[in-house]
């Protein structure tokens, strides 16, 4: 390892990713402050920096099974503004786990910004469960901004799981997700966020049914507390005989906004598009059936939220 | 023992409980009875604290606690099964049962306690307790909740509700264990006649008011001979 984690480096990635540098196993690459930080590779998984931008080319070999990658990035320096092209190319039949995130540690008064545009290649058979996690801490009264963008191109049969946390110290977020689908590919997502303040959170999915078959699960569930907003859209168009249902879920508190905004189009006879979409306070008859269980109204909402997330 | 004192409720110009006055002894099983809207379920909600009366005095083991919040109530001792179970999304079977014991129990426990109500733990632990459950699985599970809490006092409010693919002797085992494990008070508010039948005292609500209360020997033959604004039902059908 050419570079030495500090404390502030080992909690961050403890926090966005649940890893311990010194036992960290299999291919990974750790950015901090806009520089590859550490990087290791395996017989099937290789990562090689981008010559034409920042970022890298994640290559996973076909047949690739049981193995992972973690990619964080932590942001420490302040007044940074980080912006990375990473691209997953996995082979066909593979079935890996990507652990992305980034944390901010921004003590200053100035803004720190991640830009994050992920692009994955699934190959046809291929199984991707791909977890991204966001968080932001500091003493400074300095923004933390993260802005990922995520594009996915599934080929027959492949499927890809994405599982999204943002709970805390996110100043602002812009959340875009596109979705290329071809016959019977699946694509899951499950989307968590909690705002506090003043925070602001923005999630925008597109996804393109193309192939038959092809089915999206998008599931969000949400909590905005105080003066915080938040904006979910998405937006599902089922172009063949396919299958899609998105459910977004959102509790408000305090004076918090939430707005979701739904769109399917049925291009074709056979498509199946679902949408649900709920907003609203933590119902009163839920923390009055906790309280008669001998919690505090105050220990009835964190358990509340703390399964409403989970 | 829970004394309640001149508990009077009105809503909307509607006197729903008239200067109720009764004693709730310990180690017994009460049965509340009575039409739908005679205020079985207010009444209640007014021991557990969700509602306050506007008058008078609830007495718990010599506290008034009258005034203290429904949390307060539960540490105390008393429970209460909703006649509509709530629920979460994310709170898991699991969850709501550690929640209810106050720490985390064992796969076994849990085990233990869904067995009794009819559920098998391996394809209910993990379930959220949402819409995905059906109306008869969220009472059993609500029961399950208030058998592990054992309150030494414990309100149900119409429990026999959606349990017709469930066997009824559970249920009635539920309560008489409740009962004779831990000498606990049970207040059961139901028309079932087999509910009807293990009480040890009958209370019959009319109009908001206590028309007539005493032994299940000297009240029960009289119910089911005639009541014109009750109907009382056997086993395996529903209530309404």
């Amino acid at each position: 390892m050419n570079n030495t984690a500090n404390e502030v480096d080992k909690k961050i990635l403890k926090t966005i990713s649940n890893i311990d540098i010194s036992k960290l196993k299999g291919a990974y690459n750790i950015r901090k402050d806009g520089k590859l930080f550490v990087r290791n590779t395996t017989p099937s998984i290789n990562i090689v920096s981008k010559k034409d931008k920042d970022g890298i080319d994640i290559i996973i070999k076909e047949n690739t099974k049981n193995e992972s990658v973690h990619i964080p990035v932590i942001l420490e320096k302040e007044g940074i503004n980080d912006t990375v092209y990473n691209d997953f190319h996995v082979g066909e039949n593979a079935d890996v786990t990507i652990i992305a995130g980034c944390g901010i540690h921004n003590d200053s008064h100035k803004k720190s910004e991640h830009d994050g545009i992920h692009t994955f290649y699934v190959g046809k058979n291929a199984k991707v469960k791909y977890i991204e996690n966001h968080y932001g801490e500091g003493s400074g009264d300095g923004k933390n901004v993260l802005n990922p963008t995520t594009i996915i191109y599934l080929e027959d049969g492949a499927t890809l799981e994405m599982e999204t946390l943002q709970i805390q110290g996110v100043t602002s977020t812009v959340r875009t997700t596109k979705a290329y689908l071809k016959e019977n590919s699946n694509l899951v997502i499950k989307e968590k966020i909690m705002t506090t303040d003043s925070q602001e959170a923005t999630t925008e999915f597109y996804v393109e049914l193309n192939g038959e078959n092809a089915s999206t699960h998008v599931v969000s569930r949400s909590i905005a507390k105080d003066s915080s907003k938040q904006q979910f859209s998405s937006n599902i168009q089922g172009n063949t005989k396919c299958f899609a249902h998105v459910e977004c879920d959102a509790i408000i508190m305090d004076k918090a906004k939430v707005v979701a905004i739904p769109r399917i189009d049925a291009n074709n006879l056979d498509a199946n598009l679902i949408h649900e979409a709920a907003i609203g306070k933590i119902a009163g008859e839920q923390l009055i059936k906790l309280m008669s269980l001998g919690l505090s109204e105050k220990q009835a909402e964190q358990e509340i939220i703390k399964g409403f997330l989970k | 023992m829970l004394e309640l004192k001149n508990i009077c409720f009105s809503r909307d110009g509607k006197d729903i409980l008239k200067d109720i006055n009764l004693k709730f002894s310990d180690n017994k099983v009460f049965v509340i009875t009575g039409a739908n809207g005679s205020g079985k379920s207010t009444l209640a909600k007014i021991i557990m604290g969700i509602e306050k009366p506007d008058k008078g005095n609830i007495i718990f083991n010599g506290t008034d606690i009258t005034n203290l919040p429904i949390n307060e109530r539960s540490k105390l001792g008393i429970g209460f099964a909703f006649q509509q179970p709530v629920k979460f999304k994310g709170i898991t079977v699991g969850d709501i049962l550690n929640i209810t014991a106050g720490k985390k129990l064992n796969r076994s426990q849990i085990c233990e306690y869904l067995s009794d109500v009819g559920l098998c733990a391996k394809d209910y632990i993990d379930r959220e307790l949402d819409s995905n459950l059906s109306g008869g699985e969220l009472k059993r599970i609500e029961i399950a909740m208030l058998a592990l809490k054992n309150s030494e006092f414990t309100l149900f409010d119409e429990p026999e509700a959606g349990i017709d693919l469930w066997s009824f002797n559970s249920l009635i085992n539920i309560f008489e264990r409740m009962k004779n494990d831990t000498k606990n008070t049970i207040v059961i508010i139901s028309h079932q006649e087999r509910i009807l039948d293990i009480a040890d005292e009958i209370i019959v609500f009319e109009n908001g008011s206590v028309k007539e209360m005493g032994k299940k020997s000297k009240i029960l033959p009289t119910l089911l001979i005639s009541s014109k604004s009750t109907r009382y039902v056997k086993e395996g059908k529903d209530n309404e």
